[in-house]
C-alpha cells in the first residue's frame, strides 16, 4: 500500500508545481507594479516591506500619460464595436446552424470557426493586403471588421453550445399560440440563450482587447490600442509602467472569468 | 440557412477575400512587367547568351527614365535586386545618368555607366523579375532557386534559411505539445476527479491564465526569466549560482519554450478535463477489485478512455503552436524565432511581400491539413471553451 501512497503524494506534489507554474507568473507582476524604482525585480527595500520602496508612481505615470489614455479609448471603441458586430452576426448564424433543416452544417461550422485556428499572422497579412486595396487600412472601421472576424467564432461556439440544450417544443408551442418568428426569438429563445450570447460576447471582447498583430500590421498612429502600446513598451522602452497596465489587465481578466463562470452556472442550473 | 447567410457574406469579405488576396500575392507580381513592357518584349528575341540586341537597350533606357519619373524605379530595382544583389544601385545610377544622354547607341551608353549591363546575368534577372505570374516566391520559401537555364536546384547550403526554420518550428511545436501533455494530464485528472467545489476552484486556476492577456503573460515571463529577473535573483540569493553565472533563460529558445508552454497549457487541460470527467470512477475500482495494480488499471482501463481528449488537446496545441508569433517575437531572441516571425519580418522589414505571402500560404496549408484532421477525429462542432 505504501507504493500507492507514494504515487498519490507524487501526483499531488507534481500538480502543485504545475499550478504554481500556471498562476505564479501572473501573480508576480502585481507587487512589482508598485515598485518605487524603475526595476523589473524586487528591490531589497520591497523585501523588507519598507514603505519607501513601494509606490503608486507607475500607476500615476500611466494615468497621466496621454498615449496610454488614448490607447484605452481606442481599445474600448474598437472592442465594443467589434463585439456588437460579432455577437449579432454570430448569434444569428448559431440559430441557423442549430436548426434541423440546416444543409452542409459541418462544412459551414468549420468555415465559421476557421478564423480562430488560422494563425493570426496569416490573417493579419491577408487583411493588410486586402484592406489596403479597398482603403480600410489605418482606419478604425478596418480594425473593427478585422476584430469582429477574429471574435465571431467564439460567439458561434458558445451560442451553439447553449442551443444544443434548447427544447424545440418551446418554440413550437409559441408558434402554435400565434407568435411570429421575431416574437418567438425575442420572448422565448433570447431569454433562454442569453447566458451563452453574453459569454460569447465577452470572449469576443477579450479577443479584440488583447489583439496586437492585426493592429501592428493595419493600424496607424491613430489606432494605437492598449496591446499595441504594451508591445511598444516591451520591445522599445521597457518601463515598469507596463506592469501597472498588466496588473489592470489581470484584474480585468479575473472579472471576465468570474462573469463567464457565473453565466455558465446559471445556464446549466 | 437564411440566418447563416449574413455571417457567411461578412466572413467572405473580411476574412476569405484577404486570404485569397494573400494567395494571389504569392504568385502574382506585376510591378516590373508594368514598368518595363517594351524591354521585356524585346528581351524575348534574345537567345540568352552574350549581351542582348540594341533594341533591348533602347527600350530599357527609355523605360528606366519613365519609371524614374513615375517614381516606380525604386520598386522595380528592389525586385530585380532580389534576384541578383547589387542591381538596385545599378538601376538607380543608370536611370539618373541616362538623363544626360541624348541618343544612342544605347548599349555603349549603358555599359559606360555600369559594366553590369553587358553581363547576361543582369538580363536574366530582369527577364525573371518581369514575369507577372511566378512560382519564384514558393521556390524561395523552400530554399530552391531557378538557374538561368530554367532548371530548378536547391540553394547552396549556406543560403538555406526557410527549410531549417520550418523544421525547427515543427520540432518546437512538437516539444511544446509534449510538455503540455506531461504537465496537463495529471492536473486534468486531479480536477476531473476532485469533489465539485474543489474541482471548480482548481479549474479556475487553469482558466485565469486562459483569460489573462497574452501580452501580460509574456511580460511576466520576461520579468521572471531575464538575467536580472526574479528567478535569477532567487538562485543567486540561495547560492545556487554565482552573481556572474546568472542563467540566460529569455531572449532565446528557452524563453520561447517556457512561455509558449505556459500560454498553451490551458488548451490541453480543458479537452482532457472534459473527457476525464465522463469516465466513471467505478471503472478503476472494478479493475482494482479484479486484482489489477494501480499502474495496470491506469494503463489498461483509464488511459485508453482518455485518448480522445489526448488527441483533441494535442492537435489543438500543435495547431496553435506552429502559427505562433507574439510570444517568440517578444521572448525568443534570435534563436527562438519560428516561421511566423519570418512572415512578419518579410511583411514589415524586408518588404518582400511576395515571399511573406508564399511562406504564409505554406503555413496556412499545413494548418488547414491539421484542422481537417481535427475535424475528422474530434469534430469542430465539439470544440468548446472552458
Amino acid at each position: 500500500m505504501t507504493g500507492v501512497r507514494i504515487g498519490r503524494f507524487a501526483h499531488l506534489a507534481f500538480c502543485v508545481v504545475v499550478f504554481v507554474f500556471l498562476v505564479a507568473p501572473i501573480i508576480v507582476i502585481v507587487p512589482l507594479s508598485f515598485n518605487a524604482e524603475p526595476y523589473f525585480t524586487f528591490t531589497e527595500g520591497m523585501l523588507r516591506l519598507d514603505p519607501e520602496a513601494w509606490s503608486l508612481r507607475w500607476y500615476r505615470e500611466v494615468v497621466e500619460n496621454e498615449a496610454w489614455t488614448r490607447s484605452l479609448a481606442n481599445s474600448l471603441a474598437i472592442g465594443i464595436s467589434a463585439t456588437v458586430l460579432a455577437t449579432g452576426l454570430g448569434t444569428l448564424a448559431a440559430l441557423g446552424l442549430s436548426s434541423p433543416a440546416m444543409p452542409a452544417r459541418r462544412f459551414i461550422t468549420g468555415l465559421l470557426i476557421s478564423p480562430m485556428v488560422t494563425p493570426v499572422i496569416i490573417s493579419a497579412a491577408g487583411m493588410f493586403f486586402f484592406y489596403t486595396n479597398v482603403g480600410l487600412a489605418q482606419t478604425h472601421l478596418g480594425l473593427i471588421l478585422a476584430h469582429a472576424t477574429l471574435g465571431m467564432p467564439f460567439v458561434v461556439i458558445t451560442v451553439v453550445a447553449t442551443l444544443s440544450g434548447f427544447d424545440r417544443n418551446l418554440t413550437r408551442a409559441a408558434a402554435s399560440l400565434g407568435a411570429g418568428p421575431v416574437r418567438i426569438f425575442r420572448t422565448v429563445q433570447l431569454p433562454l440563450i442569453a447566458p451563452g450570447v453574453i459569454s460569447g460576447a465577452l470572449f469576443a471582447f477579450a479577443t479584440s482587447f488583447d489583439e496586437v498583430v492585426v493592429v501592428l500590421f493595419m493600424g496607424g498612429l491613430e489606432q494605437r490600442t492598449i496591446p499595441r502600446q504594451m508591445w511598444a513598451g516591451i520591445r522599445e522602452q521597457i518601463s515598469p509602467a507596463i506592469l501597472a497596465v498588466a496588473t489592470f489587465l489581470v484584474v480585468f481578466a479575473l472579472a471576465l472569468l468570474l462573469t463567464v463562470e457565473w453565466l455558465r452556472r446559471r445556464s446549466s442550473a | 440557412m437564411g440566418l447563416v447567410l449574413p455571417l457567411l457574406v461578412f466572413l467572405g469579405v473580411t476574412f476569405l477575400a484577404p486570404l485569397a488576396t494573400m494567395l494571389l500575392r504569392s504568385v502574382h507580381d506585376p510591378v516590373v512587367a508594368d514598368a518595363l513592357p517594351a524591354t521585356l518584349a524585346a528581351l524575348r528575341e534574345w537567345e540568352g547568351e552574350g549581351p542582348p540586341p540594341e533594341a533591348v537597350y533602347e527600350a530599357a533606357a527609355r523605360e528606366l527614365g519613365s519609371a524614374r519619373e513615375a517614381r516606380t524605379l525604386g520598386q522595380v530595382a528592389g525586385r530585380v535586386n532580389r534576384l541578383q544583389s547589387g542591381l538596385r544601385s545599378v538601376f538607380t545610377r543608370t536611370a539618373r545618368n541616362l538623363e544626360d544622354v541624348t541618343g544612342g547607341p544605347w548599349r555603349e551608353a549603358m555599359a559606360g555607366i555600369d559594366s553590369a549591363w553587358v553581363d547576361p546575368g543582369t538580363w536574366h534577372a530582369v527577364r525573371a523579375a518581369g514575369e507577372r505570374f511566378t512560382a519564384r516566391h514558393y521556390l524561395n520559401a523552400v530554399d530552391m532557386q531557378r538557374l538561368p537555364d530554367g532548371s530548378v536546384a536547391p540553394q547552396p547550403e549556406e543560403r538555406r534559411i526557410y527549410l531549417p526554420l520550418l523544421w525547427r518550428t515543427l520540432l518546437v511545436s512538437l516539444a511544446i505539445t509534449v510538455f503540455c501533455l506531461i504537465l496537463g494530464y495529471p492536473i486534468a485528472h486531479l480536477i476531473a476527479h476532485a469533489p465539485p467545489r474543489r474541482g471548480n476552484l482548481l479549474l479556475a486556476l487553469v482558466l485565469v491564465p486562459f483569460w489573462t492577456s497574452l501580452l501580460v503573460r509574456t511580460t511576466s515571463w520576461i520579468v521572471l526569466l531575464q538575467t536580472q529577473g526574479v528567478i535569477n535573483d532567487v538562485l543567486v540569493a540561495v547560492g545556487l549560482v554565482g552573481d556572474d553565472g546568472r542563467l540566460s533563460m529569455v531572449y532565446n529558445m528557452t524563453g520561447t519554450l517556457v512561455a509558449m508552454t505556459h500560454v498553451l497549457l490551458p488548451f490541453m487541460v480543458l479537452p482532457l478535463y472534459s473527457v476525464m470527467r465522463s469516465i466513471p470512477p467505478l471503472h478503476m475500482r472494478a479493475a482494482a477489485s479484479m486484482g489489477a495494480t494501480p499502474a495496470q488499471a491506469f494503463r489498461r482501463v483509464y488511459w485508453p478512455q482518455t485518448l480522445p481528449g489526448v488527441g483533441a488537446g494535442s492537435l489543438l496545441v500543435f495547431i496553435l503552436a506552429i502559427g505562433y508569433y507574439i510570444t517568440p517575437a517578444l521572448v525568443g531572441g534570435s534563436s527562438g524565432q519560428l516561421i511566423s516571425n519570418m512572415v512578419a519580418y518579410h511583411m514589415q522589414t524586408s518588404l518582400n511581400w511576395g515571399l511573406a505571402a508564399a511562406l504564409g500560404a505554406l503555413l496556412l496549408a499545413g494548418v488547414l491539413v491539421l484542422y481537417l484532421l481535427y475535424d475528422r477525429l474530434v469534430g469542430v462542432e465539439r470544440m468548446s471553451l472552458g
